[in-house]
């Protein structure tokens, strides 16, 4: 260490002091390296699961993706089968989740950042809420057989759509109220009082104001639960949609919703049970299926949040 | 929302319009506010506090405050940070009601209507007194939009807001500059222009006074001085209450200045008081208290 005397001492060791140290920040070199390192593996990991998959249920991509995609399964023969029951039955589960799931998440986040405010009651149920986003999947399946198959049977006709869907709804709902949560506190005050200032009401400030700026993360955040919701197995298994295949029969769309269904994620589990290879392939094929499915819904919310994030 | 047409925002009777407007909104018998406020014409008083205490939740921050305001004046409050001359602004619009625990306790009448009693909806408050924050807050919605928002909550007609927009914005001295571009973004105006663009929004609504809680401390020393003349133009029509570090701001706009100060109990609680209230000419010449004048000559922060 020099030490700073006269101007001239300054100027002289000026050169020497300021030279670039190669080493001098070894410890910032190798973090950023293991950085690199720690994404390298976990994109790659992810592009081995999508190669594996690809090439796994190559035989049905590749030959008949069609009759795969509009035929529903068949115990006769892998080659037979198909997973229209799967998709229709995913799609409706999804919409039957939304409808229940996104007004009422949405709705408790609202109440929770503009009318409980910083209460403990309010911290409470946030932490609550928070809690049960990490509760294992399998638990609502049990909760969803309990209450939604069995107690309220009347209204969901026990293990059908409406009860699948009710209970993703459930398994969704924490994810839908904290994504809204911070939507709604990341809205900075100086707009609420902005609005308050010029005479709005409360109701005024959350619809004109409030809602509308939290609203694209909030749609993004609702979308990617959604997508969350189309992948889950193991809580609809319990709640009826491994016993069922759909079948139209002479029933009409609305009255699928109460009749035994089946979902993508289950689908193939019951082909990867199957003995044999190509009930195999067949579930290779479908996982790819459920992940182009799933893609689309995420890039939906990345086109609704572009859309509404029209920044002023 | 359906609206009284006589129950638009041209229409600055006071104190009455302190009652809830519309059905959706009543929660008082009209007649009844209007019983207890006596006439307006004659006083030239806005706001009668007397003894006015803030409390957040238990700690006291401001105390014992008691002034007038009045009428088509600039009042300046100047103070050290932490003096509570913000809080006290944000009472006379009954602000500090959106913040969990505050309470303010004394009266504070405007217009001869205590304005924290039970039956004063704050919403119609913050009609008649308007406000003005520190950073623009326009909203982000167009140049248009951002003056028509108050109005047309007040449920002024739709064919008479375009020339609400453009009386407020002239009023402002914003009209010339942003005519062109009125269906376009407020957050592509300069920070001068985005506080002009809130003055506009505030007076929209043609309240009767309007706060402004240091206006100019995000401006550049130009846009500030823009503001200042526009503050000097505004009193004819308004009463203008302002907070302002900047004493040279507060002695060239202001008719009153009220000096704050803070003193810390023994629990390290700083609690704002008045220390002096009295024309800004006095108070700058010849100041009655010794802290009025370490403060304004600079020895004392």
């Amino acid at each position: 260490m020099s030490v700073l005397t006269t101007p001239a001492g300054i100027a002289a060791d000026a050169a020497d002091v300021l030279r670039r140290r190669p080493g001098a920040d070894i410890a910032g070199a190798v973090f950023r390296w293991l950085l690199i390192g720690a994404t390298v593996f976990a994109t790659g990991f992810l592009g081995v699961l999508l190669a594996v998959m690809i090439v796994d249920g190559w035989d049905v991509l590749s030959g008949n993706l069609w009759y795969f995609l509009t035929n529903g399964f068949s115990q006769r023969s892998a080659a037979e089968s198909g997973v229209s029951q799967g998709i229709i039955g995913s799609l409706q589960v999804a919409l039957v989740t939304g409808v229940f799931a996104v007004p009422i998440g949405v709705a408790t986040a609202i109440y929770l950042v503009e009318y409980a405010q910083d209460s403990r009651f309010a911290r409470i149920v946030e932490l609550n809420i928070r809690n049960l986003a990490g509760v294992p999947s399998i638990v609502y399946g049990l909760l969803g057989l309990a209450v939604f198959v069995q107690t309220i049977d009347r209204f969901t006709k026990g293990a059908s759509v409406i009860a699948g869907g009710m209970t993703l709804a459930a398994l969704v709902l924490p994810i839908i109220v904290i994504t809204s949560v911070e939507a709604l506190k990341a809205v900075p005050d100086s707009l609420r009082e902005a609005a308050y200032g010029v005479g709005a009401t409360k109701w005024e400030v959350l619809s004109r104001q409030v809602l509308p700026a939290a609203l694209s993360t909030i749609l993004t955040g609702t979308v990617l639960a959604l997508a969350r919701a189309l992948g889950e197995a193991a809580p609809l298994i319990l709640v009826g949609a491994a016993t069922g295949f759909l079948s139209f029969g002479d029933a009409n769309m609305f009255e699928t919703f109460t009749g035994p269904y089946t979902a993508l994620p289950v689908q193939i589990f019951n082909f990867a049970r199957l003995p044999g290879a190509d009930w195999g392939v067949n579930a290779a094929a479908a996982s790819v299926v459920i992940l182009v499915l799933v893609l689309a819904v995420n890039g939906l919310a990345i086109y609704l949040r572009n859309r509404f994030e029209k920044q002023w | 929302m359906s609206q009284e047409p006589e129950a638009s925002a041209s229409d600055v009777t006071v104190p009455d319009a302190l009652a809830p407007k519309d059905q959706s909104r009543a929660r008082i018998d009209v007649s009844a506010v209007a019983a207890m406020a006596p006439q307006r014409v004659e006083t030239s008083t806005v706001f009668e506090c007397a003894d006015v205490d803030v409390y957040y939740t238990d700690f006291r921050a401001l105390r014992d405050v008691t002034l007038d305001v009045n009428s088509h004046e600039v009042t300046a409050l100047i103070g050290p940070s932490g003096c509570g001359k913000t809080t006290f602004l944000r009472c006379f619009n009954r602000m500090n009601d959106l913040i969990e625990g505050a309470r303010v306790e004394g009266t504070i009448n405007y217009h001869g209507v205590d304005l924290y009693q039970d039956e004063v909806d704050p919403v119609e408050v913050r009609r008649r007194v308007g406000m003005v924050f520190q950073k623009p807050n326009p909203f982000p919605k167009s140049i248009y939009d951002n003056v028509a928002y108050g109005p047309r909550l007040a449920g002024v007609k739709r064919s008479e807001i375009d020339d609400v927009v453009e009386g407020s914005l002239t009023r402002a001295a914003l009209w010339d500059e942003v005519k062109d571009r009125l269906k376009m973004s407020a957050y592509g105006l300069s920070g001068g222009q985005q506080q002009r663009l809130c003055i506009a929004r505030a007076i929209a609504v043609q309240p009767d006074v309007v706060l402004m809680d240091e206006p100019c401390s995000a401006l550049d020393p130009i846009a500030t001085g823009r503001i200042e003349e526009l503050i000097a133009e505004l009193k004819t029509d308004y009463t203008i209450i302002i907070v302002t570090h900047n004493m040279q701001q507060a002695a060239r706009i202001s008719d009153m200045t009220a000096f704050f100060s803070v003193q810390a109990n023994e629990m390290g609680q700083r609690t704002g008081e008045l220390v002096e209230y009295a024309p800004t000419s006095l108070i700058f010449t010849n100041p009655d208290d010794p802290r009025t004048e370490a403060y304004i000559t600079g020895r004392v922060g």
